[in-house]
């Protein structure tokens, strides 16, 4: 197994956010976590990260037990995260930013190699600064550009479709349904969305601070569609396409 | 120019401009209050004052793309230089000019340099000035610098002003101002990192007197431990202009940092913005970093190069 989340639970201001969670995830697998806003998904993800940390229980990983170590530990085991708002910085460019996440001195030709596979004109984007210039979708891009470069064992999603127009997003799901050829090893992504949730070896439902189900994207799909939040026009397509 | 020039000062020079680069173009190397190397060009010449410490510098008309180094230098602890420079640039003329200063000083009185630098540009030239300051040494006599910064800009002329103050300083109050006519752009860039208990002043004085004058001034810096910064900026816009000026701090530890920006529309043509924010680093930024690897204090430094870039 490479990643074991042992009864965690995690309390703020008297609410419960995350309820004895307990789950395993295997080797390889891309998994999709969802379920409405409130249930608790980016607080689990971020467990594991080491951005949150746990009132109680244990996050295992690779067999060694890591509820206690610290972010970069964390990453340096193999863990990699790529954040729901991506993080802007003045003065840091584009290529500063991968040269960190590859955690060598790559060449500017292997770090356009990149930004092309997640879909950006590499020659315009590597000198620029990461920061307010770049709109919503191009930050996505590049987030995910600094994830693929650190080939993690895990590399998790928090809600990429968030925050960006439906037209960036119809071209970015694109870099999801071909994620094989980007990243390596296990993925999960934080999602609502159909396309991706189809994609997906496994789907995770929470509601309320607990999971649920889990199951394939054919059952999930089939039972709990309507639990699930998806953007309109997708739900419109499914709703046309069961009449 | 290597025989006067010890290991100390080579390394100073380095510093605050780039040895192989000085050699390039004309230059004036002063060291504790006195001149002691000087080239001219076909282009630049260089004029000692009469009435008071400093030089004349004077490029011709059409002069294209000639470097000009005025590097100081203080090793003398105890010293306080006073120099006037002015700069008359020919019509059309296009120059780099490089005015690093750095003091060395391993003793306990202060050193002190204080450079009152002016620009007169006929109309057409370009400048692009680069200043930078740097103090070094075991001493615990304070290292100051209080540069003036005066800029005249004739119709059609424009320049564009870099300073950095990154290390060693233990006081500054730098004054800049500029007197734009017609036509003219003045954009200025400000990197300063203080720490311990340093402390840095900075004033800014624009007065968009001509039509389509226009102004960008940027101020970045860093105030760590102890240390204590000001930012003063003025800008007037006088006739139909535009200017855009923004401070931006890093606070760290205890340090204090206070921008008051002000802009003046004289005009009801003027377009003037300003943009301030002073604080600490994003907690996001570091958690960032920290999942690619980094530890916490790297992150740290890495934010802080790439913003002081």
């Amino acid at each position: 197994m490479l990643l074991e989340l042992k009864n965690i639970c995690f309390e703020r201001e008297g609410r419960k956010i995350l309820d004895d969670i307990n789950l395993d995830i295997d080797v390889g697998k891309f998994i999709a976590i969802t379920g409405p806003n409130g249930s608790g998904k980016s607080t689990l993800v971020k467990i594991i990260m080491g951005i949150e940390k746990p009132d109680s229980g244990k996050v295992i990983f690779n067999g060694k037990d890591i509820t206690g170590l610290s972010i970069d530990e964390r990453a340096k085991l193999g863990i990699s995260f790529a954040f729901q708002q991506p993080v802007k910085f003045k003065g840091i460019t584009v290529y500063d930013l991968l040269k960190i996440s590859a955690q060598k001195n790559i060449t500017k030709k292997e770090a356009c190699e990149v930004l092309s596979k997640v879909g950006l004109c590499a020659k315009e984007y590597v000198d620029r600064e990461v920061n307010g210039s770049l709109s919503g979708g191009e930050l996505k891009r590049i987030e995910i550009a600094t994830v693929a470069l650190r080939g993690a064992k895990l590399t998790i999603f928090d809600e990429p479709e968030a925050g960006i127009d439906l037209w960036s997003f119809k071209n970015l799901i694109d870099v999801f349904e071909n994620m094989s050829q980007i990243i390596k090893g296990t993925t999960i992504i934080i999602s609502h969305q159909e396309r991706i949730l189809n994609i997906a070896d496994e789907i995770v439902l929470m509601k309320s601070g607990k999971i649920e189900t889990i199951g394939t994207s054919k059952e999930i799909m089939e039972k709990n569609f309507t639990k699930i939040e998806c953007c309109k026009i997708e739900r419109m397509e499914y709703e046309r396409k069961n009449k | 120019m290597k025989e006067k020039i010890n290991k100390i000062d080579e390394n100073i020079l380095n510093e605050v401009s780039n040895i192989e680069n000085i050699e390039k173009g004309a230059y004036n190397i002063r060291k504790n209050g006195e001149g002691i190397e000087r080239k001219i060009t076909e282009n630049v010449n260089i004029v000692t004052k009469t009435d008071k410490p400093g030089i004349d510098i004077y490029v011709k008309e059409n002069t294209k793309f000639e470097y000009i180094h005025i590097p100081v230098i203080i090793t003398e602890s105890g010293l306080k230089d006073l120099v006037y420079n002015d700069f008359y640039i020919g019509k059309n003329a296009n120059v780099i000019i490089v005015a690093g200063c750095g003091i060395h000083n391993d003793h306990h009185k202060d050193s002190q340099h204080d450079g009152i630098h002016r620009f007169f540009l006929e109309e057409g030239a370009r400048v692009k000035y680069y200043e930078k300051h740097y103090g070094e040494g075991s001493g615990d006599g304070q290292k100051i610098l209080n540069p003036v910064t005066e800029v005249y800009l004739k119709p059609g002329s424009s320049m564009e002003m870099e300073s950095n103050q990154i290390k060693g300083v233990d006081s500054t109050i730098r004054e800049t101002k500029g007197i734009l006519e017609k036509d003219t752009n003045f954009i200025v860039t400000e990197k300063i990192m203080t720490h311990g208990k340093q402390f840095a002043k900075t004033i800014f004085d624009v007065q968009l007197n001509g039509e389509n004058s226009s102004t960008h001034v940027t101020s970045r810096s860093v105030a760590t431990d102890d240390s204590e910064q000001f930012f003063e900026s003025k800008i007037y816009g006088n006739a139909k202009s535009f200017a855009h000026s923004e401070c931006d701090a890093i606070i760290k530890d205890n340090a204090k940092v206070t921008a008051t920006p002000e802009i003046t529309a004289n005009n009801v043509d003027a377009n003037l913005i300003h943009e301030a924010a002073i604080g600490k680093i994003a907690g996001e930024q570091l958690i960032k970093l920290m999942t690619l690897g980094l530890s916490e204090k790297e992150a740290e430094e890495e934010i802080i190069k790439g913003f002081l870039r």
